[in-house]
């Protein structure tokens, strides 16, 4: 079922970026294929959301090719990367807390219609957009306590849900993670790392930054280590090797 | 047994279809998720509420105030608020605030004046008063948005400057008697008791609230007024919504020249003095947030209602005149603290909501 297939969905090659005399990005690999979840790793200013960002199109890179579905793509825009398949969460989770969940997984393609009409005088599709969007938390079990509640009632890792749900819906190919347990409690973190790996079951390629290793050890199928921009380690992360991804992430001779 | 009781009880009040884990939370929290979820249900009605109130208590202290009669006196008086404050809505949605609405009424009055003095076309006079509104607007919305001003404040303080100026040139200082029939008879008429400028809000406002609730766009305004950031990031066009409710509420404050100058059958520079105050006042009493993305269309209506209405009991039971400012300066800051404890009320709704998940 799961297609761990020989073309990753997502390839990044000899990635570089650089800001001004700073070395952002040093020549970076990663590769994330269907049905996988690749944790980065690295200290603060390693370069993770950096690369990230190229990816998502936030920035572009100096020097690199990134590649989907083994096929070269130039990514100049948020809204490019969105229509490549790739949907990205950032910490601050870009939610509206005065709307419900259905107005958040839609806001900004709304369902509506008719089609000769220009898009911001379409009439909202509201029942088809509330019925996909339960069907949606539903498929990944995410338990809302009233659909029809605005967002900002919700508690932290609801939101959390409801945005990485948002994200896996309008995904086709890769989801990108920023710290998704960062701020969350024991028992919701514990929700939000089920959701990741029903996202895998789906078929997502997923890319997931994260501090916490014990996390990282429960759902990533690999870790790529950064350090300084550059890549220094790739490790398929287990409860034996975590003092050697650590030492990988802080410098110190492993 | 302690467990199943509260889950029974949980499940009727809230309707949860989906429980997780084990039922932790006892019978005290269940009743205080109980109690907040009741607060937080009046608050959203509130405005209604105390507007009925108000009126009962009206009915009970002055044997004119339930009388047709007075009843459209009353919309009378308050259509020009109530449509302003469909234009100020739509501004403090996105978070912003337009201060110039009041001065634009007057200018569009003696707009319309003038025209009507040369040209004996009401439509044409109804056109020109329109279009000085949208033209005040545009302006206030492209300044704001295209000169990348912090906040609308500034740019709308200084249109309130500048059109109140114009009609002052414009007329001479002066009213300019007289307006075309169909104008006086929008601001003045009545069909029976019923004024036909309460037809002509209640219009607008189906209209107004369609668009929030049914179009792409008004909901583009809600999403900016929530999360600008959020919104820019999803695509949404940030900057033409942002210019739109200015042009939106200069729109209406052409409308409430018509309103106004037909009533007085008059333009006049003086029309309007302090509705940019009463319509964010009507908006702020109907329970919208400044800090955007919350509030409905008929909140607004009832916030400029409750305006009129405690001005006119107060002629009824001869109430000094100032302290009709008083009191209405006080149900300003009752519906302002409304609003902080709603904030207060939501925040220990998300703690029941993370220790109940």
């Amino acid at each position: 079922m799961t297609s761990v297939t020989a073309v990753p969905a997502l390839a990044v090659r000899g990635a570089t970026k650089r800001f001004g005399a700073v070395l952002a990005l040093d020549g970076v690999d990663l590769e994330v294929h269907r049905g996988q979840v690749v944790a980065l790793l690295g200290d603060n200013g390693a370069g993770k959301s950096t690369l990230i960002k190229c990816i998502s199109g936030v920035h572009q890179l100096d020097d690199g090719v990134i590649e989907m579905d083994g096929l070269p793509t130039a990514i100049h825009s948020p809204a490019q990367a969105r229509d490549l398949g790739i949907e990205t969460v950032y910490q601050d989770l870009a939610l509206f807390d005065n709307l419900g969940p259905a107005a958040n997984f839609y806001a900004g393609r709304e369902a509506a219609g008719p089609r000769w009409l220009p898009t911001w005088l379409r009439v909202l599709d509201r029942k088809g957009m509330a019925s996909r969007t339960t069907e949606l938390l539903d498929r990944l079990q995410v338990g809302l306590p009233d659909m029809s509640s605005q967002v900002g009632l919700l508690s932290g890792g609801q939101r959390q849900a409801v945005a990485v749900a948002r994200a896996a819906a309008f995904a086709s190919k890769v989801v990108i993670l920023d710290e998704p347990t960062a701020a969350l409690g024991l028992r919701e973190s514990r929700r939000v790392l089920d959701l990741i790996n029903r996202l895998r079951e789906r078929d997502h390629a997923v890319i997931v930054i994260s501090h916490a290793l014990d996390h990282v050890m429960d759902i990533a199928d690999r870790a790529v280590v950064l350090r300084r921009g550059r890549k220094v380690g790739e490790e398929v992360p287990t409860r034996e090797n975590q003092q050697r991804i650590v030492s990988l992430i802080v410098g110190g001779e492993g | 047994m302690e467990q199943s009781t509260g889950a029974s009880r949980d499940s009727g009040v809230t309707a949860t279809p989906v429980e997780h884990g084990p039922e932790t939370t006892g019978r005290s929290q269940r009743d205080g998720y109980r109690g907040l979820q009741l607060g937080l249900t009046v608050l959203r009605i509130g405005p209604l509420l105390i507007l009925l109130a108000v009126a009962v208590a009206l009915s009970f202290l002055s044997p004119f105030f339930l009388t047709t009669r007075n009843l459209g006196n009353v919309m009378a008086a308050t259509a020009a608020i109530a449509v302003l404050s469909l234009g100020q809505l739509l501004v403090i949605l996105t978070r912003g605030i337009d201060l110039s609405v009041g001065s634009t009424l007057a200018l569009a009055s003696v707009v319309g004046a003038l025209v009507f003095t040369t040209v004996d076309s009401g439509p044409v006079v109804i056109l020109a008063m329109l279009a000085t509104g949208l033209l005040v607007g545009t302006v206030n919305g492209i300044v704001y948005v295209k000169g990348r001003l912090p906040h609308p404040f500034i740019i709308t303080l200084a249109m309130l400057s500048i059109a109140r100026g114009l009609a002052l040139w414009l007329s001479g200082g002066q009213p300019i008697r007289g307006m075309p029939p169909v104008v006086d008879s929008i601001g003045g008429g009545s069909i029976g008791w019923f004024p036909v400028s309460a037809i002509l809000i209640l219009g607008i406002a189906f209209l107004v609230f369609v668009l929030t609730t049914r179009i792409v766009w008004g909901r583009w305004i809600y999403a900016v007024g929530g999360n600008p950031e959020a919104a820019r990031r999803t695509g949404i066009p940030v900057n033409k919504v942002l210019i739109s409710v200015y042009v939106l509420s200069g729109l209406m404050a052409g409308v409430a020249g018509i309103i106004t100058a037909g009533r007085l059958d008059a333009g006049s520079p003086t029309f309007g003095e302090l509705a940019e105050l009463d319509s964010i006042a009507a908006v702020v009493i109907g329970g919208a947030s400044f800090l955007g993305g919350r509030g409905n269309v008929l909140n607004a209506l009832v916030g400029a209602v409750m305006i009129g209405v405690i001005r006119n009991g107060m002629n009824l039971l001869a109430v000094d005149a100032f302290f009709q400012l008083i009191i209405i300066g006080v149900v300003i800051v009752l519906a302002v603290e409304a609003d902080v404890l709603r904030g207060h009320l939501e925040d220990r709704f998300r703690v029941f909501e993370a220790a109940r998940s």
